[in-house]
């Protein structure tokens, strides 16, 4: 059973609806003691990052976040919380995966936020199994994570390459809202479902 | 590559999708929800829908609305009509509606934009815009075109995204209903004028106005209803043939 971190950070009722037509049950995590009850935990997330992050303080769940073993998924504000510092709001964030949050530079000749569907260049991951190479998912963000070798699962390019997903050990990341991605987004959520 | 998107509009009132639909396979073409879902397999890339509703009774079945819509879509949808108040986006918000759209309420409180771009981020604000010809200068007019304004659509469109907005629904009223085509003259000057994406609604009639607002503009998304709706250009067939003019989209 998945249960979704509920800090909240933005609307999950397109997050809920996407695990009930995919038979997934799901409840919300509100205390220390209820991550127990769940085999996977989603981090959902729309809006700025630095005041997603000092909600996510305030509820006192990131130690128990950080020290969790099983399959952890941040979706878009939720992934980049995983990450060191961002620069929306100059946030420290909670620093699980070793990497920077940016702001898109409009210098690069892109409209800000990046919104739409994308393309993206998937790298072999049980998170995209049965998900074709060069897919679009659908994007909603002005701040990206930097690229990065080691923790790239998947990589987006608007203006430059950056992390579409990422993963650090049981610690998954995406950039994209599977929830609004059509069957491909779907089939990554029944996906991370699955992970051991 | 960021994708350009096509964007059925479709009208609602009492909760329920007017203007006459023509899908083969509709059992019931008053149904949103049925209707957005056909939408949803035939490729849209996100729908507008917009509330006409005029009774006291709108609020109310728009959210349920909006709820039912967003337990069987899996692609984004914006909500517009007669928002004026962050009560009223919240609402729309927790019901799964992705973006909200204003239009005649920006206008008359500019300081709306701000206050639901600080509120729910610049990604849940589209500022929509009617713009008409008038003596050689574009205007912003409301009530669908029939009322003018004192305020120049570039002036105002630019005022909006240093507001906030997030993205701007430019329907041009010298060609909405028309079937000749964008103004794709005025949507190039917008969509260089600005950094935020921009959604061409106007006129289209065909596959070509389309290929044609792609290559001639800089515009992000091309929005559309009856042409949709009575199946006079089929989604499926609209985007193979922008792919071959080298447009990309999600196919």
């Amino acid at each position: 059973m998945i249960g979704i971190v509920n800090y909240g950070a933005g609307n999950i009722f397109s997050l809920t609806s996407a695990l009930s037509r995919l038979g997934l049950s799901y409840g919300m995590i509100n205390t220390e003691q209820d991550f127990e009850q769940y085999t996977h935990i989603i981090i959902p997330g729309v809006g700025h990052a630095g005041a997603a992050m000092e909600k996510l303080n305030q509820t006192g769940l990131v130690e128990s976040i950080r020290q969790l073993k099983k399959p952890v998924l941040g979706i878009c504000v939720g992934m980049q919380l995983l990450t060191s510092h961002s620069q929306e709001g100059d946030a420290e964030l909670m620093n699980i995966i070793p990497l920077e949050t940016k702001l898109f530079d409009k210098e690069l000749g892109i409209k800000i936020p990046h919104m739409g569907w994308n393309n993206i260049e998937i790298k072999n991951n049980l998170l995209f199994e049965g998900v074709e190479n060069q897919t679009q998912f659908y994007f909603v963000h002005s701040y990206f994570i930097e690229y990065n070798a080691i923790f790239e699962i998947a990589t987006a390019n608007y203006g430059l390459q950056y992390a579409a997903a990422i993963q650090k050990d049981n610690f998954y990341g995406v950039q994209f809202h599977p929830e609004k991605s059509g069957a491909a987004g779907e089939q990554l959520l029944l996906n991370f479902s699955k992970l051991n | 590559m960021l994708s350009k998107r096509i964007i059925p509009c479709l009208d609602v009132k009492d909760g329920r999708t007017v203007k006459g639909v023509n899908f083969v396979d509709l059992k019931d073409a008053g149904d949103p929800v049925e209707l957005a879902w056909q939408y949803a397999q035939q490729g849209a890339d996100e729908l507008v829908f917009l509330d006409i509703t005029a009774t006291n009774e709108r609020r109310k079945t728009m959210i349920e609305m909006v709820k039912s819509v967003a337990r069987q879509l899996n692609i984004p949808f914006t909500i517009g009509g007669g928002i004026t108040s962050i009560a009223d986006a919240e609402a729309l918000l927790n019901a799964g509606a992705d973006k909200i759209s204003i239009n005649s309420a920006a206008v008359k409180n500019p300081q709306l934009i701000a206050d639901l771009a600080k509120v729910f981020g610049v990604q849940f604000v589209v500022v929509a815009v009617d713009t008409k010809l008038v003596e050689g200068r574009n205007m912003v007019h409301l009530n669908g075109g029939r009322l003018i304004t004192a305020l120049e659509t570039e002036h105002w469109i630019k005022q909006a995204e240093e507001s906030g907005a997030g993205e701007i629904l430019l329907t041009s009223m010298d060609h909405d209903g028309t079937k000749q085509g964008f103004d794709c003259q005025l949507l190039d000057s917008i969509s260089k004028m600005i950094n935020i994406p921009v959604i061409a609604s106007g006129g289209a009639g065909k596959i070509e106005h389309f290929t044609e607002v792609f290559t001639t503009t800089g515009v992000d998304a091309a929005l559309a209803a009856s042409v949709f709706h009575f199946g006079e250009i089929p989604i499926p067939h609209l985007k193979k043939e922008l792919k071959k003019h080298n447009i990309p989209v999600r196919l």
